[in-house]
C-alpha cells in the first residue's frame, strides 16, 4: 500500500498564524511527495479539528499523518489518540512543531514560514518511512514502595493503605516521624507539632496494610512499571523487634552515650534519650529501641551488658546482623525529604565557632517541650537571653551557595520571634532580605507579628562577631548589617542568634534518584516530570515523587504533594494493566559482535550480555526507547523503533532541502 | 568461454595489486578462469587498448586506490563503461583510504608542502606542476590535481566491494571465486569481508567498557588476553567490519579501522566516537576533558582510513 500522507496545519489561534503565512505553507505542502491532502485549521486540537483528521482516516483518503501545530509534549498524546479512533496506528503519525521551534521564537514574517515549510517537509520524508507499532501492556502489581517516613511519606502511605493498598513504607532512622516530629509547633496557625503527627505514627504503625521497615535503606531497585524488585537492607538494631514492648528500661539504665555529657546546653541539645541504646523521641513509631554500635560500651570494650540484664523480655541481642528482604512492588513514591543546610562554611557567621549562634533546627528542638531543655530558651551557658536576632536566607537565594529560596524560612523565623514574645522578656530581631509569606493565612501570621514588637531590619547580614568596638558591645554577640531601608550599616549586640538555614536535597538522593532512574536538576533535587503539569510523576513511570524531594516545601504544600502521589499510584494501580512504550530498541543479532559497549550504558538496566549466543540482548519489557544504546552502539546493531537511522537521516534531508 | 577481466590502481599504494599476486600459486587457477586484459602494474597495456574494447566487455575489474586526479577519474569512467561487474578493491577503493586523509589540507597547501617546504626540497626556481607546459616546443599535459580525494563510488556506480588495506589474499580469492560462480550478493554488497564487526572474531577477553584513561601503543605493552580498548588503546575494532581475521589485533596493535563499516553505519569515525563517548567512565565534564585530552589528533585517528567516505568528507577551508 503506497503512502498517502494528510498534512494538518493548525493556525493556534494567531499563535501560529500571526507568523507563519499559512496559505503559502499549505501550497508548499500540496506539492511534497506522498501528500495526498492538505488542510488548515484554527485550532486542531479542538473537537472539530480532530474530527476533520479522522474523518479523512476513515474516508480511507489516508494513510499516515502529519500534523503542523505545537510541540509533541502538548498534544502528541492527542492526536495519536485520534488516529486510533480513525483505525490507524498512532505509530504512523508525527507531529511538526511549528509553534514552540518556529512561530514563538522568530519574527520575521517570510523566514518564519520558510522554516515551518522545513519542519513539514522533515516530518512528511520521516512519515514515509516509519512502521507501524504494536502496544504493549503488562500487569501492575498493586503493592506500593513508599520511601521516607516523614510527614509526605506517612501521608502517602495513610492514603494508599486506607484504600486497601498494600504499601510497604521504608524508614531509614530508627523511627518514622521526620523532621516535624522535631517541631514544637507549626507556623502559622500554631498546631501542637507532635498532636498532629503522633495519631498519625500511631496509625502507620498499626495498619494492617502497611508494612513498615524504619532503620532500614534501600538497597537495590530494579524492574520496571508495575513490576519493580526491591532489595531493602533491615540494619540490625540489635533489639529484637519481636521481643521488644519498648518499656524504655535499657535506655534510662544505659550508662553510654551518643552526645558529649560534658559541655554546654546547646551541646546536649535533643529530643530523645541521648543515651547509646535509645529511641529517637518518646513517640517513636516503632517504639522499639537500636543500639548505637558505634558509642555503646558493650561493643566498644566488651565490658557492659546492662541493657540486656534489665531487659524482662529478654529482646537485647548483640549478635544481630543486618537483613537483606526482597520483595516486589508495582509503583514507588520516593518522599526522602531534605536536609537542613550547613551554615559552617559561611565563617562570617561564626557557627560553630562562636557559643550562642544556631541553626535553625538547633532552636526547633530547644523548643520543643519534649527536648533536653523542656522547651525552655536557654544560652549556652543556661542563662535566659534578653536579645535575639534571627538571620534570614543562609543558605539560601545566595549565589554562593543555593540559589533557589527555601520557601520556609520565612515563616518559621516569624514563629520563632512569636514562640520567643510567648516564652521570654527579649527583644527579637528579624534580618531579612525580603518577607516571602505566600501561603494561607500566612500573610495574617506576618501581620500579627507586626503587633509583637518585633524588630524587622531589612537587610543582609555581613557579620557576626563576638569584637566589640563600643562598650555596649562587650560580652555580646554583635550582628553587622546594612539597614536598606534607613541606609545605613548597624551593629546590633545581642545575645543570642538563630540562623535561618535553608534545605537542601538530602545527601542521599542521588543516590535513591539512580536507584529508581530519575534525574536530578542542579539544584540537586528530582525533576518532576512536568513542572506545572506533572508535579508528582517523574520521567521514570511507576516512580511519584512527594514532599522535599522535589523542592523545599512546607507541610501543607508537602501534605497535599503526597496525596497527590497517592492517587496518581492509585489511579495507574486501579487500571490493572499498564501499557508500556513501543517505541523501543532491539539488537540485530546477525550484526552484533558482542563487543559489550552498551551493556553499561542502559539508565534501565535493560541490556543483558548473552553468553551462550556472544550478543547483547535488549529486554524490551524494561526499554523505555531513550536511544542511548543505539547512539552508542558502533556497529549499528541496535536500532531503536521509530527512530531508525533512515528516519532521522529523512528528517534531516527534509529540513535541509526545503 | 574464457573470462574477461581488468586491474587498476588509481590514487594507492600498490599494495592491493601484491595481494592479489600474494594469493600465490591461486593466482594459476584465476589464470586459468579468466584472461586479464589490463593490468597496468603487472603487465605492459595501454589506456588505448581498453578504449578500443567493446562497452561491457570486460566481466571483472578490479579498481583500487582512490580517485585523487583527473586521470584516476578518466579510467574510472572507461572501465566502468568496458566492464560488467566493476568492483572496489581495497580501502582507498571502497572508503578513501589513506590518501584521503589530504582531505584535511588543500589542493594548494599540499602542492607547496612538497614543491617547496619539505626539508628535502631544493627548488630554488620555485618549480611548481602544471597541468600544461611546453617543453622543447612540445606541448606536455599532466592529470589535472584534484582539491578533494574521492572513492571510487563518488565518481562511478560501483558494483562491489572488497575492503582491506590491503585485502587478506585469501578474502581476494574467496571474492573471485564467488565471481567465478556466480554466487554474488545484491549489487553493492561487501564481499570478501563478514557481516559483524571485528570484535566478533577477536580472541581478546571482553568485559564492560569504562575507560578512565585513552593511552597508546608507545607508552604502554598491552595485555595479551584483554580487550584492548578496555586498556585505553583506542581501538576501531568495534566500528570495523571482521574479515581480516584480526591481524593487527593478535599482534597486539589495535585496529585502526582499514576494513570499514558495517552496512548501514553512515560514518564510521563518527561511530567510534559515539561508542567511545559512551563508555568514558568519569561523569564530571572536567575530568571527561582530561580522558579526551589523551587522544592526540582525534581526527585522523577516527577517520584515519574512512574521510573520503565520512559524512563530511573533507575539512572546509
Amino acid at each position: 500500500m503506497s503512502e498517502r500522507i494528510g498534512v494538518y496545519v493548525c493556525h493556534c489561534g494567531t499563535n501560529i498564524a500571526g507568523r507563519v503565512d499559512i496559505d503559502e505553507v499549505v501550497e508548499f505542502a500540496k506539492g511534497l511527495d506522498a501528500v495526498t491532502l492538505v488542510r488548515e485549521y484554527k485550532f486542531m486540537c479542538s473537537d472539530p479539528g480532530q474530527s476533520l483528521i479522522q474523518k479523512d482516516i476513515e474516508d480511507g483518503l489516508i494513510n499516515r499523518v502529519v500534523v503542523a501545530s505545537c510541540s509533541p509534549l502538548m498534544h502528541e498524546k492527542t492526536f495519536r489518540n485520534v488516529c486510533t479512533r480513525g483505525g490507524l496506528n498512532e505509530y504512523l503519525f508525527t507531529m511538526a512543531n511549528i509553534r514552540e521551534q518556529c512561530s514563538w521564537v522568530h519574527v520575521d514574517v517570510e523566514r518564519t514560514t520558510d522554516k515551518a515549510k522545513g519542519l513539514i517537509e522533515a516530518a512528511v520524508r520521516r512519515t514515509r518511512l516509519q512502521e507501524p507499532l504494536t502496544k504493549r501492556e503488562v500487569p501492575i502489581n498493586p503493592r506500593t514502595l513508599v520511601i521516607g517516613g516523614g510527614i509526605a511519606g506517612i501521608q502517602a502511605a495513610l492514603d494508599l493503605a486506607e484504600a486497601g493498598k498494600k504499601v510497604v513504607l521504608v524508614e531509614k532512622e530508627p523511627s518514622i516521624g521526620g523532621h516535624m516530629a522535631k517541631f514544637d509547633k507549626t507556623f502559622p496557625t500554631l498546631d501542637c507539632s507532635a498532636c498532629i503527627l503522633t495519631p498519625k505514627m500511631v496509625s502507620v504503625g498499626q495498619h494492617e496494610n502497611i508494612e513498615l521497615m524504619s532503620w532500614s535503606e534501600v538497597e537495590d531497585i530494579g524492574g520496571y512499571v508495575g513490576n519493580f524488585n526491591v532489595t531493602v537492607r533491615k540494619k540490625t538494631r540489635y533489639v529484637d523487634a519481636d521481643l521488644c514492648n519498648g518499656c524504655g528500661a535499657c535506655w534510662e539504665k544505659c550508662p553510654g552515650t551518643r552526645v558529649p555529657r560534658k559541655g554546654n546546653v546547646h551541646e546536649k541539645l535533643s529530643i530523645g534519650p541521648t543515651t547509646s541504646i535509645y529511641i529517637p523521641f518518646m513517640q517513636a513509631v516503632p517504639a522499639i529501641p537500636v543500639i548505637d554500635a558505634d558509642t555503646c560500651i558493650r561493643f566498644k570494650n566488651g565490658k557492659c551488658g546492662i541493657c540486656a540484664e534489665v531487659c524482662e523480655r529478654n529482646a537485647i541481642n548483640y549478635d544481630m546482623e543486618d537483613e537483606l528482604i526482597e520483595f516486589e512492588v508495582g509503583s514507588i513514591i520516593i518522599a526522602t525529604g531534605f536536609q537542613t543546610f550547613d551554615p559552617t562554611p559561611i565563617k562570617r557567621y561564626g557557627y560553630g565557632k562562636l557559643d550562642n549562634v544556631l541553626t535553625a533546627i538547633e532552636f526547633e528542638i530547644m523548643n520543643c517541650a519534649s527536648g533536653s531543655t523542656g522547651g525552655n530558651i536557654r544560652m549556652a551557658d543556661g542563662s535566659e537571653p534578653k536579645s535575639i536576632g534571627i538571620v534570614h536566607c543562609v543558605g539560601s537565594r545566595d549565589k554562593h551557595y543555593h540559589e533557589y529560596c527555601s520557601r520556609v524560612c520565612c515563616m518559621y523565623a516569624l514563629k520563632y520571634s512569636h514562640l520567643i514574645k510567648e516564652k521570654i522578656d527579649a527583644e527579637v530581631y528579624e534580618f531579612y532580605i525580603d518577607l516571602r509569606c505566600f501561603g494561607k493565612g500566612y500573610e495574617e501570621f506576618y501581620d500579627r507579628l507586626l503587633g509583637e514588637d518585633v524588630r524587622f531590619v531589612r537587610g543582609k547580614v555581613a557579620e557576626i562577631t563576638e569584637v566589640p568596638i563600643e562598650e555596649a558591645e562587650k560580652g555580646k554577640l554583635v550582628v553587622e548589617v546594612e539597614d536598606t531601608l534607613v541606609g545605613k550599616v548597624r551593629r546590633i549586640p545581642l545575645d543570642m542568634v538563630v540562623l535561618c538555614t535553608g534545605l537542601e536535597a538530602h545527601e542521599s538522593l542521588a543516590d535513591i534518584a539512580g536507584l529508581c532512574s530519575v534525574s536530578i536538576g542542579k539544584d540537586g533535587f528530582i525533576i518532576e516530570k512536568h513542572p506545572k503539569l506533572g508535579p508528582v510523576a517523574t520521567t521514570t513511570d511507576g516512580v511519584f515523587i512527594a514532599g522535599a524531594c522535589q523542592s523545599p516545601k512546607d507541610i501543607p504544600d508537602t501534605v497535599a504533594q503526597a496525596s497527590a502521589a497517592s492517587s496518581a499510584v492509585l489511579s495507574m494501580i486501579t487500571r490493572e494493566k499498564i501499557e508500556i512504550e513501543s517505541a523501543t530498541a532491539s539488537v540485530d543479532e546477525d550484526k552484533c559482535s558482542g563487543c559489550k559497549i552498551c551493556n553499561s550504558l542502559c539508565p534501565y538496566l535493560a541490556i543483558k550480555y548473552d553468553e551462550e549466543k556472544g550478543v547483547s540482548v535488549v529486554n524490551e519489557a524494561l526499554c523505555k526507547g531513550c536511544g542511548t544504546c543505539a547512539a552508542g552502539c558502533p556497529s549499528n546493531a541496535i536500532s531503536a523503533k521509530h527512530f531508525e537511522d533512515r528516519q532521522i537521516f529523512a528528517e534531516i534531508e527534509g529540513i535541509l532541502s526545503a | 568461454m574464457k573470462l574477461k577481466g581488468g586491474i587498476y590502481w588509481g590514487a594507492g599504494c600498490g599494495g592491493c595489486d601484491v595481494a592479489v599476486l600474494d594469493i600465490h600459486e591461486k593466482i594459476l587457477d584465476v589464470a586459468e578462469k579468466m584472461d586479464f586484459l589490463f593490468w597496468p602494474i603487472a603487465m605492459d597495456f595501454k589506456n588505448d587498448d581498453v578504449r578500443a574494447m567493446e562497452d561491457g566487455e570486460f566481466d571483472l575489474v578490479l579498481y583500487s586506490g582512490a580517485v585523487r586526479n583527473s586521470e584516476n577519474e578518466e579510467i574510472a569512467k572507461l572501465l566502468r563503461r568496458k566492464s560488467k561487474t566493476m568492483v572496489a578493491l581495497g580501502t582507498c577503493a571502497h572508503i578513501g583510504g589513506l590518501p584521503s586523509l589530504a582531505n584535511y589540507h588543500t589542493k594548494q597547501s599540499i602542492l607547496e608542502r612538497v614543491y617547496s617546504e619539505t626539508e628535502s626540497t631544493v627548488n630554488p626556481e620555485g618549480t611548481m606542476p602544471l597541468e600544461r607546459s611546453t617543453v622543447d616546443g612540445n606541448e606536455l599535459e599532466l592529470p589535472r590535481f584534484y582539491n578533494t580525494v574521492k572513492t571510487l563510488d563518488q565518481v562511478v556506480d560501483v558494483d562491489y566491494y572488497i575492503p582491506g588495506c590491503p585485502p587478506v589474499p585469501q578474502q581476494i580469492v574467496n571474492a573471485l571465486t564467488a565471481v567465478f560462480n556466480g554466487e554474488l550478493p545484491p549489487k553493492g554488497s561487501v564481499i570478501g569481508a563478514g557481516t559483524k564487526t571485528l570484535c566478533d572474531e577477536c580472541p581478546r577477553e571482553r568485559e564492560e567498557k569504562e575507560i578512565s584513561e585513552i593511552k597508546r601503543p608507545l607508552n604502554m605493552i598491552p595485555d595479551p588476553e584483554k580487550c584492548l580498548l578496555e586498556q585505553g588503546l583506542i581501538c576501531l575494532g568495534p566500528v570495523t567490519r571482521e574479515g581480516c581475521g584480526a591481524r593487527c589485533i593478535n599482534s597486539g596493535a589495535p585496529c585502526r579501522g582499514c576494513y570499514g563499516p558495517l552496512e548501514g553505519v553512515h560514518d564510521q569515525g563518527i561511530r567510534m566516537i559515539s561508542a567511545l563517548a559512551s563508555v568514558i567512565e568519569p561523569k564530571e565534564e572536567k575530568e571527561i576533558d582530561a580522558v579526551l585530552d589523551g587522544i592526540v589528533d582525534p581526527l585522523r585517528t577516527f577517520h584515519r582510513f574512512s574521510t573520503a567516505a565520512s559524512i563530511l568528507r573533507r575539512k572546509k577551508i
